[in-house]
């Protein structure tokens, strides 16, 4: 099939962007999406110019390194999916693409569609964690956890930290991210005694970073490829109400700069 | 030069104790004084910049992804091995140990394994501690399963996510060591060359990639934990950006490597759709459980599956082994489904891969019973080449997946270059010549938890706190030379896309020393390789700046590298004139075409030194003996 593009350019974190228009000719119905964007950048390559910058790692949906906004949607068109995970048999001969990266103040452009999240890692950072120190833990089996939870902890941990629920969020919240975090080691008994540290400190390290606040839109929980639930954001609120009726965290750690 | 691997004397369950107690301290108030570099934030380098943060050490981490956690190791699927017996199926540290050495085909140090098997169940331990949801039973205990074809329960698995699980497991102990100061993280970071000051590592030169900022980093140790090499092949399973260049630079600069050309392929990849793909998925090797594997009797078969009657079909595997049909194991599967592909009896629209066919099992057990093991996978397949395997069979074929060879390293994980430690996959030691399924994950948080650093502080405590010193000449000859060589990456301005040349690459390096090697073949290969050198360094076009954000660049320096290294993989399996593990060699094998090794002639680890580019490296042998595993022939008849 032949489409037609439109691909944010932008060659450094300071200078303005916009759109330019490149023709992908003869994709493959079989190839990804990321592999029709290989296809055109060793044409723009061997025509002298230089290619388009986009992140990506695994290929296989699970390190959460793509990202792309395709026709306004975060990750495109397939439901539970990274970027890396579609195929242009989505499309038809003939389509116009448009092709953006993450927008959100607290994920500024590096070059072309890579930004930079160094945010998400600063707010785990704060605090987004169980400190087991190498060596000083007990057998594995000396604990017990019922099954649904360790399967509910699984769900939220199912997380890439791609940021596709910062890009779909109308206010570019990184509530879903935050909540999907606290949740996974709040519901484990593990993660119990940091658990009110834990939520304080990391949704002041998120209000920190300038990503706006969560006021429902639910879009987070749409265009995430892991389907993280919404609910999650539902028990991070009430962990947050527990924890703030008990003030300031007996811990701060510093953001980690 | 000597090759002292260090294994302590005395019994084998013993040395571990021992060496531990020999090893020399650090003062925890000295602690602070030593800075220790950290390349590779998968689950090898961020659970050994953890563990070296919580003890004090000032340790700086390195990884060229955006962010710590999405090192490769995110990407494994099916589990983890542990010898905790707690199915209470007769498993135990010596069966885990006996098992990882034969799978092994007797080419790995014993002792290195049996440690392994030891710290085994620590790391479960580790992990269950900090929030690792592993799967568990409904009385809340964790459940096993049985992993590539091992006759115990000893894998440990959270759903077919167990890599990321484990990664954010450890990536979340970094995190906590960044937060308290300890750590310093520098993501987007390219290692580019090693720094020796007076023969000893003294740290590394990276590219900030970024800006292109060429710089200097001193240390009193530098440990590389920077994964395999697979993609020498151009495709296979591993993430894009995995590469060869840590190593290979400080190969370069006297770390011998050990056995690079045992490499393993894993037989349940999706076939390529095309020229320009590189990355394969994988497809869960448990499939081989339910479906089964067969190609059309005749060449050039054109007839969808369905319409191909049973009596026209080979069912190969079935058929050339009764006892373990389509569970034989990763080398001889893979190398079956090439036959038959050589053959002309490949299936799918380019004619290369073989049938994975779930019908019988649909119709013994209901579709779904199916849906319930494999809905996932079957899934992620659909998703992939849009054909649902409900209905027709999915085709698989064999591609690149896990290099056992990587830098010699002794028993303590320090190379041959003193001061440099070696862990996870970019080392040698514990998987011989074939690994086994579960065990890289393993062995990648065994090195880095529980056994690096503890041997580092003897290395450390040795030296002293002395101060370091990245202004010393020896960085500045470092850093000029990383510095010409990009600029004559982009210099040459020619023709051909980096893509292109590596692509040539990986046919040779596949024809020559992939799935069945021969002395024509490689021999071919190293007339091939040299040329595909020359033209790289004559003819790629790497556009943009070097002061920039710059792929193209990144991806020219890390094939430059696959360059020089295919040859030296190709001159080891040339050598080695046995067939064992992964490495199988056409002229050595039994009657029934099964490998053949020969324990007379190369029972040892073969070290390779460095000598130039496009010199004879220089061979050296680290002898292997097997106390306590007899040695012995396998067989899957
Ligand atoms: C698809 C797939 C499935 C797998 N499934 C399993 C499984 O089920 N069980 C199992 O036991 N094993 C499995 N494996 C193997 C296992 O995942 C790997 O062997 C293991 O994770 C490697 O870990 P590592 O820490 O050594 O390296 P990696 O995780 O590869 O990490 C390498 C690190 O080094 C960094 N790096 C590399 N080069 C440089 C450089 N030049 N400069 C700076 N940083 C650099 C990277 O950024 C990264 O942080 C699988 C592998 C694949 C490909
Ligand atoms: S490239 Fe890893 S999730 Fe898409």
């Amino acid at each position: 099939m032949n489409l037609v593009l439109h691909v944010w350019r932008q060659a450094s974190p300071t200078v303005k962007g916009g759109f330019v228009r490149y023709e992908a000719k003869d994709i493959s119905d079989h190839a990804s999406f990321l592999e029709m964007l290989d296809i055109v950048n060793e044409q723009l390559t061997e025509n002298g110019e230089e290619p388009i910058a986009f992140e990506h790692d695994c290929r296989e949906g699970i390190c959460g390194s793509c990202g792309l906004v395709i026709n306004g949607v975060p990750h495109g068109p397939q439901h539970g999916a990274a970027t890396c995970q579609l195929h242009m048999r989505h499309y038809k001969d003939g389509d116009q693409i448009w092709i953006e990266p993450w927008r959100a103040k607290a994920f500024p452009v590096v070059k072309d569609l890579v930004v930079d999240r160094g945010a998400l890692d600063r707010i785990i950072q704060v605090g987004g964690y169980i400190s087991a120190r190498t060596g000083a833990v007990p057998d594995a089996n000396a604990t017990l956890i019922r099954k649904e939870h360790a399967e509910l902890a699984m769900d939220a941990a199912s997380c890439i930290g791609c940021g596709a629920c910062v890009a779909a969020c109308p206010n570019a919240s990184a509530m879903l991210f935050v909540a999907a975090k606290v949740s996974h080691l709040g519901l484990l008994p593990q993660g119990q005694p940091e658990r009110r540290d834990r939520v304080l400190n990391l949704v002041a390290q998120m209000d920190s970073e300038g990503f706006g606040s969560c006021t429902n839109h639910a879009e987070c929980e749409a265009s995430c490829p892991k389907q993280i639930s919404i609910d999650f954001i539902a028990r991070l609120n009430r962990d947050l109400f527990v924890a703030s009726l008990a003030q300031t965290p007996e811990r701060m750690v510093a953001g980690a700069g | 030069m000597e090759l002292d691997s260090k294994v302590p004397s005395g019994p084998i369950q013993e040395k571990w104790d021992k060496r531990k107690f020999e090893l020399k301290l650090v003062n925890p108030a000295n602690k602070r004084k030593y800075t220790v570099i950290v390349v590779g934030s998968g689950l090898a380098g961020a659970s050994a910049a953890a563990s070296l943060g919580e003890l004090g050490y000032i340790v700086k981490c390195f990884c060229y992804q955006d962010s710590a956690r999405r090192a490769h190791s995110i990407a494994a699927q099916g589990g983890i091995n542990a010898a905790k017996n707690y199915q209470n199926d007769g498993d135990s540290i010596w069966r885990l140990f006996y098992d990882t050495v034969k799978g092994g085909d007797y080419r790995s140090r014993e002792a290195n394994v049996y440690r392994l098997a030891q710290v085994s169940n620590n790391i479960i331990d580790q992990c269950v501690a900090q929030g690792v949801p592993f799967a568990r039973e409904y009385g809340g205990l964790l459940a096993n399963r049985s992993f590539g074809g091992a006759q115990v329960s000893r894998t440990f698995y959270a759903r077919g996510q167990t890599g990321q699980q484990l990664l954010v497991g450890a990536y979340h102990a970094l995190a906590k060591e960044v937060g308290n100061g300890t750590v310093q993280m520098f993501p987007r970071t390219e290692m580019l060359d090693l720094v020796l000051v007076d023969g000893q590592a003294r740290g590394i030169v990276v590219r900030d990639m970024v800006t292109g900022k060429v710089s200097s980093h001193a240390a009193h140790a530098v440990v590389l934990a920077t994964g395999g090499y697979s993609n020498v092949y151009f495709f296979s399973t591993n993430a894009k950006g995995c590469n060869t260049t840590a190593i290979w630079r400080a190969h370069r600069r006297g770390a011998v490597f050990a056995n690079p050309c045992f490499t393993q392929i894993h037989p349940t990849c999706i076939p390529r759709a095309g020229e320009y793909q590189s990355k394969l998925t994988l497809m869960s090797e448990s499939l081989r459980n339910d479906g089964r594997i067969w190609v059309p009797k005749e060449q050039g078969e054109n007839r969808p599956a369905a319409q191909i009657p049973d009596a026209e079909r080979d069912y190969y595997l079935e058929r050339l082994y009764p006892s373990f049909g389509n569970l034989t194991p990763r080398d001889i599967a893979s190398r079956r489904a090439k036959e038959a592909v050589d053959d002309g009896r490949g299936v799918g629209l380019l004619k290369n891969g073989v049938y994975l066919d779930f019908r019988d099992a649909i119709q013994r057990l209901g579709k779904s019973v199916i849906e319930e093991r494999y809905g996932n996978l079957f899934e992620m397949y659909e998703r992939i080449t849009g054909e649902n395997p409900y209905a027709v069979p999915m085709r698989i074929y064999p591609a690149p997946h896990y290099t056992m060879g990587g830098l010699w390293v002794d028993y303590d994980l320090q190379s041959t270059i003193p001061g440099l430690f070696v862990i996870g996959e970019a080392n040698f030691s514990d998987h011989g010549a074939n690994r086994l399924g579960a065990s890289a994950l393993m062995q990648g948080l065994a090195d880095g938890y529980f056994v690096l650093p503890y041997t580092i502080s003897d290395y450390l405590a040795r030296v002293g706190p002395t101060k370091t010193d990245p202004t010393h000449a020896a960085f500045g000859a470092v850093e000029r030379e990383v510095g010409e060589r990009v600029k004559k990456l982009l210099a040459v301005n020619g023709k051909l896309t980096v893509d292109t040349i590596h692509r040539d690459l990986g046919q040779v390096m596949w024809d020559a020393c992939g799935m069945a090697r021969s002395r024509g073949a490689l021999e071919k290969g190293l007339e091939a390789i040299p040329e595909i050198r020359e033209r790289f360094w004559r003819e790629v076009r790497v556009p943009g700046r070097g002061e920039d954000f710059n792929q193209s660049l990144e991806k020219a320096g890390r094939l430059a590298d696959f360059l020089e290294l295919g040859e030296l993989m190709c001159r080891d399996a040339l050598h080695r004139e046995e067939s064992s593990g992964g490495h199988f060699r056409e002229e050595f094998q039994t009657p029934e075409g099964e490998a053949k090794r020969d324990d007379e002639r190369f029972a040892f680890v073969s070290a390779w030194e460095f000598t130039g580019v496009g010199s004879a490296p220089k061979l050296h042998q680290e002898p292997l003996s097997f106390e306590n595993v007899p040695l012995s022939q396998r067989s899957y008849k």
